[in-house]
C-alpha cells in the first residue's frame, strides 16, 4: 500500500479544517472497505487519511415511531442489517444492506460511506431515496441537510464541497399502512454488485396507493427516481395493467450503460420486471 | 512515521511499532509472525484473511494495523481444544474433508467460529449466508457446509468453541 499521512481528528470542526487545509489528497476514513482498496489498487491518489472514528457521537442509532430512524456516519452496514427496528420498519434498507459484500465487509463498512462513495450501483442508496431520507452535513460554514435524492451529481461525485463531512442519515417514520421493498438483481446471490437495484416505498392509505416513491440503482449516472412511474400509480387502485404501464414508464426513465455486468438493453428490461415485482411486494407487505 | 500499537492476539498482549499504511493482515503475518492468516486477494473479496476483532469477523486486509490499538484479535493460531488438540471446528473440517488445498480454511474456520458464537443452531442456508465472503476455489462448498453443521451439532451436545 502506498504510504500516507494519518490523522485522528477529535472533532468535526478539526476534521473539516484538516480537509480544507490538506486539499484533494485528503480522504475521510470510516469503514475503509472502499478507500483501502482504492489506495491499494492505485485508483485514487491519497496522501492523507483522516480517521473519523475518534469523533464522539457519530456511532449513534435511534428509532422512534414519531421521529423515524437516525444513524451516524460510523454506523456499520451490519449494525443496520441486524437492528430490530430497521428489520421491522425499513425492510427495504435491511434487505439492501444484507446484500452488500460479505459479513466481514459489513462489520466494517458504513452506510454513510456507501452513500458518499456515490456508486450508481450502491445498494443502500435506492431504499434511502425511496424512503425520502436526508443527510446531515457538517462543513466549514455550519450544518446543512440534503435529501439523499439530491446528493449525487455523477458516478463517484456528490454535492459535497471542500471541508464538508456527512455526519448522519435521517429516514422519516413509516406510515401505518406503508409497504417497502428492495430487489437487487445480479449474476449470483452474494459478493455481487447490483446489475439493477429497485426500491419501492409506498403508503397504501385509502386508495391502495396514496403515496409511492420508486428508486432505481445501476441504470443511470446516479441512482434515480422513476417519477413518471410513480405518477401513474399515485392515488390509484393498482391492477396488473396499470402496473405494467408503470413498469414500462420506469424502463423509459432509466438510461443504463452496457458494461461487464450487463448490457444496457438487458438492464432496461430488468427495470421493468423488477419494478413490477418490487411494487407487488410493497403492496403485499404489512408493517 | 511508525506508531506504537498494543493489541491482544490470541490472548497474548503484543506491542509493535507499525506505520499507519500497513494492514492488520500484513502486521499479523510479518511483525506478528502469524502466517496462518492468509493473504488471498488483499481487497476484501476472498475472506482468506478473516480474523475476529473484538468479537466480530473482519477482513484483516481492510483494517489498518494501527486501528487494532487496544483490540482483541483472534487468529487461526489461537484455535485449539487443548495442547496439541485441534479445535472442534478443525476436527469437523478434517472429519468431513472440508479442506482441499487449505488456503481458504483458516479464514473459513474463523468465520465459522464467529457464526456459531452468534448462532449455535444455524440452518444450511444460514451457514451459506455466513460464509458467502469466504471463497474456496477447490470445493463446491458442500463438505465445508457439512463440517460447519457438524460442529454446530457437537456444540449443541455440550462441546465448546
Amino acid at each position: 500500500m502506498r504510504p500516507f499521512e494519518y490523522h485522528e481528528p477529535k472533532s468535526l470542526a478539526e476534521a473539516s479544517a484538516l480537509l480544507c487545509a490538506l486539499g484533494a489528497g485528503a480522504s475521510i476514513f470510516a469503514g475503509g472497505t472502499d478507500l483501502l482498496v482504492e489506495i491499494k489498487e492505485e485508483l485514487r491518489s491519497v496522501s492523507h487519511v483522516l480517521n473519523i472514528k475518534k469523533i464522539e457521537g457519530l456511532d449513534a442509532l435511534s428509532f422512534d415511531k414519531a421521529e423515524g430512524l437516525s444513524f451516524g456516519a460510523l454506523v456499520t452496514a451490519r449494525r443496520i442489517e441486524t437492528d430490530a427496528a430497521v428489520l421491522r420498519h425499513y425492510p427495504n434498507l435491511a434487505t439492501a444492506v444484507s446484500l452488500l459484500g460479505s459479513i466481514q465487509v459489513r462489520n466494517r463498512a458504513t452506510v454513510v460511506g456507501n452513500i458518499c462513495r456515490a456508486s450508481p450501483s450502491a445498494d443502500t442508496i435506492p431504499p434511502l431515496i425511496a424512503d425520502a431520507a436526508t443527510l446531515s452535513i457538517h462543513g466549514p460554514t455550519g450544518e446543512r441537510s440534503v435529501a439523499v435524492e439530491d446528493f449525487f451529481t455523477g458516478p463517484g461525485r456528490t454535492v459535497l464541497k471542500a471541508g464538508e463531512i456527512v455526519t448522519g442519515v435521517h429516514v422519516p417514520p413509516p406510515a401505518a399502512t406503508s409497504g417497502k421493498a428492495y430487489i437487487k438483481h445480479g449474476r449470483r446471490k452474494a459478493m455481487e454488485l447490483a446489475t439493477v437495484g429497485v426500491a419501492v416505498s409506498l403508503d397504501r392509505g385509502r386508495s391502495g396507493c396514496d403515496e409511492i416513491r420508486i428508486a432505481l440503482g445501476a441504470v443511470a449516472a446516479t441512482p434515480i427516481r422513476a417519477r413518471k412511474a410513480e405518477a401513474l400509480l399515485r392515488g390509484r387502485a393498482i391492477d396488473p395493467a396499470l402496473l405494467a404501464e408503470a413498469a414500462e414508464a420506469a424502463m423509459n426513465e432509466s438510461t443504463p450503460i452496457s458494461n461487464v455486468r450487463a448490457s444496457a438493453a438487458y438492464r432496461r428490461d430488468m427495470v421493468g420486471v423488477l419494478t413490477r415485482r418490487a411494487v407487488g411486494i410493497a403492496l403485499e407487505a404489512r408493517p | 512515521m511508525k506508531r506504537l500499537v498494543s493489541m491482544t492476539v490470541n490472548g497474548e498482549e503484543i506491542e509493535l511499532a507499525i506505520p499507519p499504511y500497513r494492514t492488520l493482515l500484513d502486521v499479523l503475518r510479518n511483525e506478528g509472525r502469524l502466517t496462518g492468516t492468509k493473504k488471498g486477494c488483499d481487497v476484501g473479496d476472498c475472506g482468506a484473511c478473516t480474523v475476529i476483532m473484538d468479537g466480530s469477523p473482519v477482513n484483516s486486509c481492510l483494517v489498518l494495523g494501527i486501528e487494532a490499538e487496544g483490540a482483541t484479535i483472534e487468529t487461526i493460531e489461537g484455535q485449539h481444544a487443548g495442547p496439541d488438540l485441534p479445535h472442534l471446528i478443525q476436527e469437523k473440517f478434517m472429519d468431513h474433508g472440508g479442506a482441499q488445498c487449505g488456503f481458504c480454511t483458516p479464514g473459513i474456520i474463523m468465520m465459522t467460529k464467529a457464526l456459531l458464537k452468534e448462532n449455535p443452531n444455524p440452518t444450511e442456508s444460514e451457514v451459506r449466508f455466513a460464509i458467502a465472503g469466504n471463497i474456496c476455489r477447490c470445493t463446491g462448498y458442500a463438505k465445508i457446509v457439512d463440517a460447519v453443521l457438524a460442529a454446530a451439532e457437537d456444540l449443541r451436545k455440550g462441546r465448546t468453541l
